[in-house]
């Protein structure tokens, strides 16, 4: 570790608690008094006329309805791009359709804000499917996330009125709003800061060289820029190129890539602000974004260093390892770069990759796991990520408030069986997928016929998908080949799993919050900000995430650490 | 404040004892343990043991594990039920002794019933139904609880609250209501029964302390939906071990995998719950407090704001004399003369308290012969004047209003600072009683609350708990702020009336908080519905008892701050052993997991951190300390975690070091010192 590597590193966490305010108070006003921004309301007004929004109110029924509908005819619309594409423009390379159980997968994938790769994109998919199908689905994805995330917020700040008004707003509206006001506009901007780097932004097809030695080179073209954008802004994480963020020509230079770490977090950072304007909690907003930032930081500390270190297995070649493990990592970003990217990548729902993630050394390897693992709240996805935070909040409150002796509220609203029901079961559907899931692959023969390496690294992988699908990360340890019909199918299942069934559980609490009335807090209530709080809920997250997944931890990353160790792999 | 009743504290003696046992073992039955889900889970591990140790003992090759290992994790589980049972079941017998103590009072009386024809006919009491009518006599005791409809008399309630002095009962008053086992000492009295055999107040407090009978409260049941959850979570890590180890090519047997699964689901707060619900309201029961259900008791940890009546509660119900002042020209012996003539006849409190004062300070100026020349007149609410008369002389003594009325009647004049003496007196929270002779008024007696010893600590308490006070009163607004400020309580209600009162506890419930407050009246009994929190005096209407969720027997108002931290215990403890439970687990991994992969994966010696002897000795010391932590933590589960009024932070912050940092080391130590223990004793 150097000190460059550390100052590249809290810049970044200073420009983010810089940004997080104004973005925060920009994306609060967007939602809550959108007749500011002139041009954009009145853009939004045509759009809602010519879809025939009404605008009206919905209960979180309806809105999750809404949600999930969309979502479905989402999935078959992308399915059918993909395997129709050798019919529809845009076609250059003349790519063949896509086999059903890969169209399925990448469906479900990008639907999921999974974005989950299977495939390679510059080889497999149409610059139509990339750009109508692909870009326009992490659209739909990363607004789906903010409307989630509208829904709750607004549940819990909804005081109690006697006619029973239990609406949490209007799907449509939101995610209309979501994707004019917030990410377009965005997304426009930063795609230009990219193609100033030397991202690609063509419509040209391959172009084959003769390079000096006089071999022969396809050299891939495409709208990259415009799906850069999105990927990174909206923490989907799918590259246009296989190599993601790896490649020269989605992530060019070292400032490109500082952006990219930087934009990858900033929306969800600026949420937690958001959301105290709406609950209004200030405070609590900031103690989540400190929760968020101190569980990052750990994690970046741990991969920072375990990547410094050499690889044990190499001492016997004598090579000069001073910078340490730099397989599968790019010079141009280097050990930090990587380091921090990768940490941000699994700590969101992003799941973009500037590195070789299975080229990690163990320990590396294991944060990554872990923050998916924890269930991507550490930032998360735009949107899911404070919506899966809270969960972990209504469980750390409901505990602490029966330690100070109180029924346990939350932001002045009691929590009893029903909202525990919820949280509960939101946390325990993941380790139910997850291990359900990579058990089963691991006994099967036809999921450990994928699997490039044995012993503790292959299990590593296995787990490394199935928690990667189902949390909607997206990001892979290679050495997998998870393009099979058993991986296709299954990781597909826990994708949507991991989506919609956990925004249900999250928008059922809230249908139970949002008529609730609001207590004024005393002296005997447990205050949700300040050091306190935020220790507890870092406690929560760390010891639940612990003991659901300490035996299979121990049996992949530790187990492999220990034999990298003793010099050996299996 | 509350006294101990001796002979109501609860030992446990044999036949107790036994009725425990038999509890503890009759309750391993599955169709009661499923109602608790985490207990049930290690229900099934023991019984899926035990069948393993029986297939063992039929085949020659055991299954897996060593028959002593299969049969000593099996005992020990079976073990686990048992503490759990046993727990559920001393608090159960607990609460019973005490409720039954109550209860035996009211056995074996014989009751007068009245017919409709007016004739009398004895029945026991256990015969006597809602509505009947029954006579009691001076000397009996009162069959059933009741309402007195007619007549007037002392009785003794020692037998429940401990107070030797006797009470006054009487019909039509806010003092009418009659517990069943007291004894009337004076006088009869009609009763009018309340409540049907089995129905009382009494009854449903038993069926609280009942495992079997009692409902769960609402936050039981959330944090019972919490350990379910987390019961699923480690169902789902046990099971998929499995096969993470045949991956590894480690067959890991079905005995360890469910030690494995009984450690860590949270066997130590699920076993404890219901114990510690049902010593909660043993607690309460124990301070003579009979709540209507266990949620009144949760409720009761949850206040923000207490509504308190000043007379009774903050102050001595009556006032007393502290200074008389004399106006211009009046001598201060005369003034007290006249003070003690106009007293005379006021047998109030504040009448003999008048009297006393002025003995004490200027001696006495009646003798026999005055008395017999002077016509009294007693002191009533309508003329709110007491005094005397005889053909020369008329002296009155009263509210200041009256007095003057009394005096401009007569042609007289009030004295030109006689206002301001008497708005100072208000501003000091006293009251001013004018004194007059004839058409002059001679002076004023200055007239104060006495502040009831060590209330103003209560209310420290109070705040520091976060519990707003709110003083009710029917004071002017001078007065009210003088003795608000001089108790400390936060605001003050003054001139209040019913209405006015129920005006404020909903306005401060639609702020969002939860109100609590006591009464006994009639005309309190729509307020303490209305409240969140409503406490009933024993000694009040049977309206009040009605519309209130506890009934104080022995009608101390200040009480409810005990109340209040019962509730909070209950909270607390559930909190801090949930807490503890979870903590637990992480030594429980680290002596289990690598004893499971001991053989296929050696390098796992490293997590060995205890250096725990032999897997299965590390496996048996988890499941053995898991066992008798639950009978470590008893007392604590019947007891409570003590509350401290720190302010929520602290609490927090406290709990969490004890509980948390504590449930994560504790088991290391009880862990590797059972695995010594069974090494030197040579088990292993």
């Amino acid at each position: 570790m150097t000190l460059m590597g550390w100052l590249q590193i809290g810049f970044l966490f200073i420009l983010l608690f810089g940004l997080t305010k104004p973005l925060g108070l920009y994306l609060y006003n967007i939602y809550e008094s959108p007749s500011r921004f002139k041009i954009l309301s009145t853009l939004e007004e045509m759009i809602f006329r010519f879809c025939g929004i009404d605008k009206e109110q919905q209960t979180w029924k309806a809105y999750t309805f809404c949600l999930i509908l969309f979502n479905l005819i989402g999935i078959i619309v992308l399915f059918l791009i993909q395997t129709t594409q050798h019919f529809l423009p845009l076609n250059p390379q003349n790519y063949p359709a896509v086999p059903w159980d890969l169209a399925l997968n990448t469906a479900v994938s990008f639907v999921t804000h999974t974005n989950w790769q299977a495939y390679s994109g510059e080889t497999t998919l149409s610059y139509f499917t990339q750009m109508m199908g692909l870009t326009w689905q992490n659209f739909c994805a990363a607004g789906t996330g903010m409307t989630a995330f509208l829904a709750l917020s607004r549940a819990l700040a909804h005081h109690a009125t006697d006619e029973g008004d239990k609406t949490v707003g209007n799907f449509w509206v939101d995610l209309i709003r979501s994707i004019l006001f917030v990410f377009l506009p965005a997304c426009f901007i930063f795609a230009l800061i990219l193609v100033s780097q030397g991202t690609l932004q063509n419509f040209s097809p391959a172009i084959d060289v003769t390079t000096l030695e006089g071999a022969k080179q396809t050299i891939a073209m495409g709208p990259v820029a415009s799906q850069e954008a999105i990927k990174i802004l909206g923490t989907n994480g799918g590259g246009f190129f296989n190599a993601n963020s790896a490649h020269p020509f989605e992530n060019p230079t070292p400032l490109s890539n500082f952006l990219q770490m930087l934009a990858l977090v900033l929306i969800p950072a600026a949420l937690t602000y958001t959301y105290g304007k709406i609950t209004k909690s200030s405070s609590h907003g900031w103690a989540l974004l400190a929760t968020m930032v101190f569980i990052s930081l750990l994690g970046v500390a741990f991969i920072y260093y375990f990547e410094s270190q050499p690889n044990p297995l190499l001492n016997h070649l004598h090579l000069n390892q001073d910078l340490g493990n730099l397989e599968g990592k790019e010079v141009r970003f280097g050990i930090p770069g990587s380091s921090l990217f990768a940490n941000f990548a699994t700590d969101t729902s992003g799941g973009p990759a500037n590195s070789m993630y299975d080229s990690f050394s163990p320990i590396g390897g294991l944060v990554l796991l872990i923050n998916m693992l924890l269930g991507e709240v550490v930032f998360g996805g735009v949107g899911v990520g404070l919506f899966g935070m809270i969960m972990f909040v209504i469980i750390s409150v409901f505990i602490a408030g029966l330690m100070v002796g109180r029924t346990p509220e939350y932001l002045g609203k009691k929590i009893e069986g029903k909202e525990v029901r919820f949280a509960i079961l939101y946390v325990a559907l993941y380790p139910l997928v997850i291990l359900v899931g990579t058990s089963w692959s691991i006994l099967a023969p036809y999921g450990l016929s994928s699997l490039q390496n044995l012993g503790p690294h292959g299990l590593s992988e296995v787990l490394y998908a199935y928690t990667s699908a189902t949390q909607n990360n997206g990001s892979a340890f290679a050495g997998l080949n998870a393009n099979t019909p058993w991986y296709n199918i299954t990781l597909a299942l826990a994708m949507f799993i991991g989506r919609f069934l956990s925004i249900y559980l999250g928008l059922a609490f809230a249908g139970s919050m949002v008529n609730k009335k609001i207590a004024i807090p005393n002296a005997g209530t447990f205050p949700t900000q300040g050091m306190l709080f935020i220790g507890l809920l870092i406690g929560v997250i760390l010891i639940v995430g612990a003991l659901t997944y300490f035996p299979v931890l121990i049996l992949s990353p530790f187990l492999e650490n220990t034999y990298l160790q003793m010099g050996k792999t299996t | 404040m509350t006294k101990s009743v001796p002979h109501m504290r609860s030992r446990i003696n044999k036949s107790m004892f036994q009725d425990i046992m038999s509890m503890t073992f009759k309750r391993l039955n599955p169709f009661y343990l499923q109602k608790n889900p985490v207990m049930f889970v290690v229900f099934i591990g023991g019984s899926l043991t035990s069948l393993i140790c029986l297939r063992d003992l039929l085949y020659s090759i055991p299954f897996h594990e060593p028959l002593w290992f299969t049969a000593s994790i099996s005992f020990w589980l079976w073990f686990t039920l048992l503490f759990a049972n046993g727990a559920e079941a001393i608090a159960e017998g607990k609460g019973k002794a005490h409720a039954s103590s109550l209860k035996a009072l009211a056995k074996e009386i014989k009751a007068h019933r009245i017919l409709k024809n007016g004739q009398e006919e004895i029945v026991p009491a256990s015969e006597l139904r809602r509505d009947d009518i029954v006579k009691v006599q001076a000397g009996e005791f009162i069959p059933s609880d009741g309402e007195i409809i007619e007549g007037i008399a002392a009785i003794d309630e020692s037998a429940i609250t401990g107070e030797s002095a006797p009470v006054i009962r009487e019909s039509d008053s806010d003092r009418s209501s009659v517990t069943a086992g007291t004894r009337v000492i004076s006088n009869s009295l009609l009763v009018r029964i309340i409540a049907n055999p089995g129905e009382s107040f009494l009854d449903q407090m038993i069926h609280l302390v009942q495992a079997a009978k009692r409902q769960k409260t609402p936050n039981e049941i959330a944090l019972q939906i919490l350990l379910v959850g987390l019961t699923l979570i480690f169902l789902i890590v046990c099971a998929t071990l499995i096969p993470f180890g045949l991956y590894f090519h480690d067959k890991i047997s079905l005995t360890v995998t469910i030690a494995l699964l009984v450690c860590l689901i949270p066997t130590t707060i699920g076993g404890l719950v219901s114990a510690i619900g049902i010593s909660g309201i043993e607690r309460a029961l124990r301070k003579n407090i009979l709540a209507m259900s266990g949620k009144a008791v949760e409720t009761a940890g949850d206040v923000d704001v207490l509504l308190l009546d000043k007379t009774g509660t903050i102050t001595l119900g009556n006032r007393m004399p502290v200074e008389f002042i004399p106006f211009e020209g009046v001598d201060i012996k005369e003034l007290a003369k006249v003070v003690q003539l106009s007293s005379f006849a006021d047998r109030t409190p504040e009448g003999k308290s008048i009297i006393e004062f002025v003995q004490k300070n200027y001696g006495n100026f009646i003798d026999e012969k005055d008395i017999a020349n002077l016509t009294f007149i007693p002191f009533s609410a309508e003329t709110r004047m007491s005094g005397c008369d005889n053909k020369s002389l008329s002296v009155r003594k009263g509210s200041c209003d009256a007095i003057q009325d009394f005096i401009e009647k007569k042609g007289g004049k009030r004295p030109s600072n006689f206002a301001q003496v008497t708005e100072q007196i208000g501003l000091e929270g006293g009251t001013p009683l004018a004194v007059a002779q004839n058409d002059k008024i001679l002076g004023i007696i200055h007239l104060k609350d006495i502040i009831k010893p060590g209330i103003h600590e209560r209310f420290k308490r109070l705040r520091a708990m976060g519990v707003r006070t709110v003083m009710i009163t029917g004071d002017n607004p001078f007065t009210a702020q003088t003795i608000a400020e001089e108790v400390g309580v936060d605001t003050f209600l003054a001139e209040a009336t019913p209405e006015k009162k129920m005006k404020l506890i909903m306005e401060e419930q639609a702020k969002g908080y939860l109100v609590a407050m006591t009464g006994d009246g009639t005309n309190d009994a729509p307020a303490l519905a209305q409240a969140d929190l409503g406490i009933a005096m024993n000694s009040g209407t049977q309206a009040a008892k009605e519309a209130a969720n506890m009934v104080d027997l022995d009608s101390n108002p200040t009480k409810i701050l005990e109340v209040i931290e019962i509730g909070k215990q209950l909270l607390m403890t559930r909190g801090c052993l949930t807490t503890f439970s979870i903590a637990n687990d992480v030594a429980k991994y680290f002596a289990i997991i690598p004893a499971i992969f001991v053989l296929s994966l050696p390098e796992l010696e490293a997590l060995n951190i205890m250096h725990l002897v032999s897997p299965h000795s590390a496996v048996l010391s988890a499941v053995i300390f898991n066992a008798l932590i639950i009978v470590i933590l008893i007392p604590l589960a019947l007891r409570g975690v003590k509350y401290r009024p720190l302010g929520a932070k602290s609490l927090l912050a406290r709990s969490l070091l004890i509980y948390g940092v504590g449930g994560i080391l504790v088991p290391f130590i009880g862990i590797k010192l059972i695995d010594m223990l069974l090494v030197n004793m040579s088990l292993i």
